[in-house]
């Protein structure tokens, strides 16, 4: 097991690798350091000098991958990949493009983000599963085939109008929280309830209906028409052995998104104005900032990388079959 | 001298190809039962024919609004001259919307202004009113006491034409089937009616009545009336949503388009040929994967929004612009969504090259490329079907999501982001403008519901696992 998780370590070090060079090739090879300076400096007519500047400022004017100039490891060291992208592998996210310190943005907007996250996806995973329990349990029947329509329904509607429809009716219409906004400490949870509500009723249709597909699958295996042969009643049979089994492909889905809940929600934080690491990364897309937007494109690989990690730990949790070598 | 020069963009042009490629392969699976019978099992499904009724609408709007051209402007001094405005026939077809222009908000069917404005009387005072439109009931002597009897005969009377229609084209289709089945129209009429025909026509019926009752009444106002009002700038939000569904088709379906076929070839082989191959496409999908899809298409929109911004000689109109960076964002899309399928097909790969059929077609010394070709590739095709049809309504939900985010489509193009982005503030106005909002939600709820509900018949038509188990888990 030890060995398996360090093969797989090394492996996501790998993809990383990878993640990187990508990256760096569509930043510093689609437009060079200096199509970039042109384009945040505005004008077309920029001085040479004012792109130099621009370029010394944030270390954007050393050689791409080997310094001849500098003498020993410096050959190496001293190059934009190494600066901003080798140095990510440390955490070393360096200053983004308007000279701000990204990794203390990180750290100190992280909280706000798992403040809405974490309760959004605990409640949301509760909430979803006793609805595709309660399908299942009725399957064939109006009360599954109209929770069915009603998933298919919710799932085609944009994220954007439950943000939208949500401030208006529970903000403007009833008054019931701030439209947007943030506090710290416990003031928190009047900003909180309506993004994390409006974030468990988003989901509720694609998320249920994929959870009854799971259960209904697992229904018409063998096991259950033996456990049923034993004389176990129907809500026995679905919550000790369906649920049960179905923990498999649920793992699945959701473990790998566990460590992604840092990241935070987009567009939820920006509608409500969450300073968080979601509003963060759409204010450096819109302000052009790339530094900010290298940093998060690596934090988030780091994170799907540990959640694929955690979702085979989690396999040899609930099946004691499965064992790595 | 011709009024008018075609201008095709290169979305057009993909559009076109993907249009010529769906109807060859509907004359090919025509002409082979075993392609067929899926296809008549999505046929059968009653949601899935209503579904595919409402989305042919919506597909022959996006036909015509891809079919650009320039209009000729009037000759001077003997040389032809075409106008730098990019139109497409649909806005042919929908002047009289394009053209009126308010000047600001106006709700729908409205006949004043939303905005009060100071009027000069002729003698000199000032005073405070909701000016009339230039357009919407421009008709109407007094709209106090003209309005609503006006609106009520021209509604009812497109209603009465659309229900002539609607019920011409019901007895086309008896019609169709008694020649079918030899029996008379009158048996044809009571079989689809009770739901005994094979083909749901009765579910065809009903949306193509919804249909009916909804379009007939929208197209006999819309000329002397802004149906759905007018935003910001005065246009027309009828138009707008048309103009819409384009973006929306042509991102659904071009998206997956683009990136399928390295889908699809480096899937089987990764599961085919397993070993380093196998370890190098897998170790190229789990990175692209691994980077938030998000964050990707932001950070590629966001170079190709330098790059064009540099080149900017090499796009010279603002409409290339803006097809260029629809296509890039399709071709983004594709990247991110390319590595699921790829996934499913290596595991289906896996499974197959296992089967009876690949070894003996191996014992026989056919080619490797060869095996793939012939015979892996037909046998996933279901699995691509499904993807392609049940990628298409996240995709049109994804635009609007990036459009919001600011890397979506450009934003002089209309699509159902940028409607939303630049409604989204007028929820806080007083009063509240509501309309634009409610009609890109309208919309765009009826095209992702019937994608939805059409891609649900496909894949229990396709799912093999489904048929075998006896219909629907």
């Amino acid at each position: 097991m030890t060995a398996y998780i360090i093969r797989r370590l090394i492996y996501g070090v790998f993809v990383l690798l990878g993640v990187n060079v990508l990256t760096f090739a569509l930043f510093f090879f689609v437009n060079s350091p200096d199509d970039m300076a042109r384009a945040q400096l505005g004008s077309k007519r920029v001085t040479a000098e004012a792109v130099a500047k621009w370029k010394h400022e944030r270390g954007y004017d050393k050689p791409l991958f080997l310094n001849e100039k500098a003498s020993g490891s410096g050959r190496l060291t001293e190059t934009v990949f190494f600066d901003k992208s080798i140095r990510l592998f440390a955490f070393q996210f360096g200053a983004s493009d308007q000279g701000r310190n990204i990794g203390y943005d990180i750290s100190t907007r992280m909280w706000p983000s798992l403040a809405v996250q974490v309760p959004a996806f605990v409640i949301g995973l509760a909430v979803y599963i006793t609805f595709a329990l309660l399908m299942a349990f009725f399957r064939g029947t109006y009360i599954d085939f109209w929770g069915v329509v009603l998933c298919v329904l919710m799932m085609s509607i944009s994220a954007l109008f439950y943000i939208i429809g949500g401030q208006f009716v529970f903000g403007k219409l009833w008054n019931l929280v701030p439209i947007s906004g943030y506090d710290a400490g416990f003031d928190a949870i009047k900003f909180l309830a309506l993004p994390v509500l409006i974030g468990v009723i988003s989901g509720i249709g694609g998320n249920a209906r994929w959870y009854r597909t799971i259960f209904l699958e697992e229904i018409n295996k063998d096991y259950v028409r033996t456990a049923r042969a034993k004389g176990l009643s129907e809500t026995r049979v679905l919550f000790r052995h369906v649920l049960q089994n179905a923990m498999i492909p649920i793992l699945t889905g959701v473990v790998v998104v566990i460590p992604l809940l840092f990241m935070g929600a987009l567009i939820t934080e920006s509608f409500f104005g969450i300073p968080g690491l979601g509003s963060y990364t759409i204010d450096a897309i819109s302000q052009q900032d790339f530094a900010i937007v290298r940093a998060m494109v690596f934090l988030g690989s780091v994170l799907y990388i540990i959640g694929l990690i955690l979702t085979d730990i989690s396999y040899t949790l609930v099946d004691p079959r499965v064992r790595f070598s | 001298m011709m009024p008018f020069v075609f201008e095709w963009l290169w979305s057009d042009l993909l559009v076109w190809l993907l249009v010529a490629v769906v109807v060859g392969l509907v004359f090919y699976t025509r002409a082979h039962p075993h392609l067929r019978a899926p296809w008549a099992r999505v046929g059968r499904s009653s949601s899935g024919m209503a579904a595919a009724t409402v989305l042919a609408v919506f597909v022959v709007i996006g036909l015509l609004d891809s079919v650009h051209y320039r209009a000729a402007l009037p000759p001077q001094g003997g040389k032809v001259a075409y106008a730098t405005e990019v139109s497409s026939l649909l806005d042919l077809g929908l002047v009289a919307l394009r053209a009126t222009r308010e000047k600001t908000y106006s709700a729908p069917l409205a006949t004043h202004l939303y905005a009060k404005e100071t009027v000069q009387s002729a003698d000199g005072r000032e005073t405070r009113v909701f000016p009339r439109l230039r357009h919407g009931g421009a008709h109407l002597a007094d709209p106090e006491t003209d309005w609503a009897r006006d609106v009520a005969t021209r509604a009812f009377r497109g209603l009465a034409l659309a229900l002539v229609l609607w019920l011409m084209a019901a007895i086309a289709i008896c019609a169709v089937r008694s020649r079918r089945t030899g029996a008379g129209i009158e048996s044809a009429w009571r079989d689809i009616w009770q739901g005994r025909s094979a083909v749901p026509w009765r579910a065809v019926l009903y949306a193509l009545g919804l249909l009916c009752v909804i379009i007939g009444p929208v197209v006999a106002l819309a000329p002397h009336y802004h149906v759905l009002g007018t935003d910001k700038v005065g246009q027309d939000v009828l138009y707008q949503s048309l103009k819409s569904i384009r973006t929306g088709l042509v991102i659904g379906t071009l998206a997956t388009m683009v990136m399928l076929p390295f889908a699809l070839v480096l899937g089987v082989m990764a599961g085919y040929l397993k070993g380093w191959v196998d370890d190098a496409i897998q170790y190229l999908y789990t990175t692209l994967s691994s980077i938030p899809g998000v964050l990707l298409i932001a950070a590629a929109v966001l170079m190709m929004q330098v790059y064009i911004e540099i080149n900017s000689s090499l796009f010279p109109t603002t409409e290339i612009r803006a097809d260029v960076r629809l296509l890039a964002l399709c071709v983004i899309l594709g990247v991110t969504s390319w590595t699921g399928l790829c996934r499913l097909l290596r595991g289906e790969a896996l499974k197959l090259r296992e089967m009876e059929y690949i070894q003996a077609a191996h014992a026989f010394g056919v080619s490797h490329w060869r095996i793939m070709m012939r015979h892996l590739m037909p046998n996933v095709m279901h699995i691509v079907m499904i993807a392609l049809v049940m990628d298409f309504s996240g995709l049109v939900l994804a635009e609007a999501v990036l459009s919001y985010v600011g890397v979506g489509v450009d934003p002089s193009m209309i699509s159902f982001g940028t409607m939303i982005n630049s409604a989204r503030l007028e929820m806080a106005r007083e009063p509240m403008v509501w309309w634009s909002l409610a009609a890109a939600f309208m919309f765009m709820l009826t095209l992702v519901l019937s994608a939805n509900l059409f891609a649900d018949a496909v894949r229990d038509a396709f799912d093999p696992r489904l048929i075998i188990a006896g219909g629907r888990p």
